[in-house]
């Protein structure tokens, strides 16, 4: 069952695509994902791909490219972050409006400006409501996995929804850390064939992509979104259980970190999960219930599975890497209140701002957050709900 | 009308050429006039439609096609006409 390697997050998102051997990529570079389309540059000039490599002129014509190849009937991924996101918005929205299963790699990355080229997930926070399907990666395993298993979710037929799969910028994309790949020949298994649906280049029965569609119709059109959405859990948990049939690693939509039995908790997203997840060990040793939610797949978001996952728990804070500005809550802290609440029985809550634009998220930090959940947990007092952390002054 | 359930995913047409059930004609504003006297049938309203108001039969033109004809008077600007007279003006819709 494949071997341990030593490889950036990047490399393991390259090493994804190299497997799934797409029919066309459209690709700009932008730090910190340059280094993933650079990487399988290389697999195509080696010819371990078939890959058409199309090379633009801006993040905007790279998502195009993307769209007119995966219309016309391929297989298509690409890799981007931060202003590139920002730039190819417009045809985010054409992607999945269009139910173009194009696959993206976003090392995650702040927003300018200021201009910061660091680990920040402002950029996949502004494309949320782009009607893609969205994965947060903990570490280099876990975006290798996650990219093979968007190409399956994303071409499911049931589906046939772009997926972006995020890592955080520098903090995953670049260090390197040692890992589990699947054995070539099994991974492609599990990826197969790649099926078109209504092709363009199927020139024998012609047909229109992209049509003007007024009010008589648009709604129906964003109904039938929403209802796709509302399938993709299952198909998301019905992969992951194919997935661990040959990896021997479990997902679901979120992972429960010690969780069932905690009565305080951390909700916290990507690679700042895995440092939490040593200071709870270390608090747990001393007897304190604490535990963690890490969400995995950010959209759909799973609103139901994580009220009920965090509803026993008395005090919890919830960690934004990302603001929503207007004097409002990070938008995990926004989520994960609307998940929780429908139930009557749910947590007091905290919500903490931390590590944009790579500002490096410390295990004093944790235990910072921890110990206000300790004495909220015990008066339920509050004194600011929302709060920056690792910020001067 | 089709319900969110019976539509195709995506939005994809896929019966050719269906764009004729979507009648244009009614957002025009002006309206070209073929004056067929002074019509020489080089065909140069036919190659710059931009839809296919144009109708010819036989190498020579017939009447606008006024169902998807938008009144954008390509047609009119490069029609070269005979003699210095134009075969094709434009007047206001509805007069």
């Amino acid at each position: 069952m494949g071997k341990r390697v030593a490889i950036t997050g990047n490399e393991a998102v390259a090493q994804a695509m190299r497997i799934a051997n797409p029919d066309v990529c459209g690709a700009y570079p932008i730090t910190p994902a340059t280094d993933i389309m650079q990487r399988f540059t290389s697999f195509v000039s080696n010819c371990e791909v078939k890959t058409e490599m199309v090379l633009t002129e801006s993040e905007h014509s790279a998502m195009s490219a993307c769209i007119g190849a995966a219309a016309a009937g391929g297989r298509v991924a690409t890799a981007s972050a931060a202003q590139g996101i920002a730039l190819m918005w417009e045809m985010l929205f054409v992607a999945s409006g269009l139910r173009l299963p194009i696959i993206m790699g976003v090392a995650n990355r702040a927003l300018a400006a200021p201009l910061n080229i660091h680990g920040d997930h402002s950029d996949g926070m502004g494309m949320r409501d782009c009607g893609w399907i969205h994965f947060y990666s903990e570490n280099a395993q876990e975006a290798y996995d996650n990219m093979l298993m968007a190409f399956r979710i994303a071409e499911h037929l049931d589906i046939r929804l772009p997926v972006m799969v995020g890592l955080d910028g520098f903090i995953t994309s670049h260090s390197i850390e040692t890992m589990s790949m699947i054995d070539d020949e099994a991974a492609r298994a599990f990826i197969g064939e790649y099926k078109a649906v209504n092709p363009l280049l199927d020139i024998k029965n012609p047909k229109s992509i992209g049509p003007l569609i007024l009010t008589d119709m648009y709604m129906e059109f964003r109904k039938a979104h929403d209802a796709v959405m509302a399938r993709v859990p299952g198909v998301v948990l019905e992969v992951a259980a194919e997935f661990e049939k040959i990896s021997g690693r479990k997902y679901g939509l979120f992972e429960s970190y010690r969780l069932e039995d905690a009565e305080i908790a951390i909700a916290v997203m990507s690679s700042a999960a895995g440092t939490t997840k040593d200071v709870v060990d270390s608090y747990r040793e001393k007897g304190i219930k604490v535990g963690i939610l890490k969400p995995r797949m950010y959209r759909p978001f799973p609103y139901e599975q994580m009220g009920e996952a965090l509803k026993h728990v008395k005090a919890l804070a919830v960690l934004d890497r990302a603001d929503c500005f207007g004097g409002s809550y990070g938008p995990l802290f926004a989520d994960i209140s609307n998940a929780l609440y429908p139930n009557q029985q749910k947590p007091v809550m905290i919500n903490k701002i931390y590590g944009l634009g790579g500002r490096d998220y410390m295990p004093d930090q944790a235990e910072y957050t921890i110990d206000e959940l300790i004495r909220i947990a015990k008066d339920g007092k509050v004194k600011s709900i929302k709060e920056y952390i690792g910020v001067r002054g | 009308m089709k319900t969110w359930k019976e539509i195709t995913p995506g939005a994809v047409i896929l019966e050719p050429g269906s764009a004729r059930k979507f009648k244009t004609g009614s957002w025009r504003a002006m309206k070209p006039k073929w004056i067929e006297e002074n019509c020489i049938h080089c065909l140069l309203c036919w190659v710059y439609c931009p839809d296919m108001s144009v109708k010819v039969r036989d190498g020579k033109r017939e009447q606008f096609d006024f169902d998807f004809c938008k009144g954008c008077g390509i047609c009119a600007l490069e029609c070269p006409g005979k003699k210095g007279q134009k075969a094709i003006v434009m007047e206001q819709e509805g007069k």
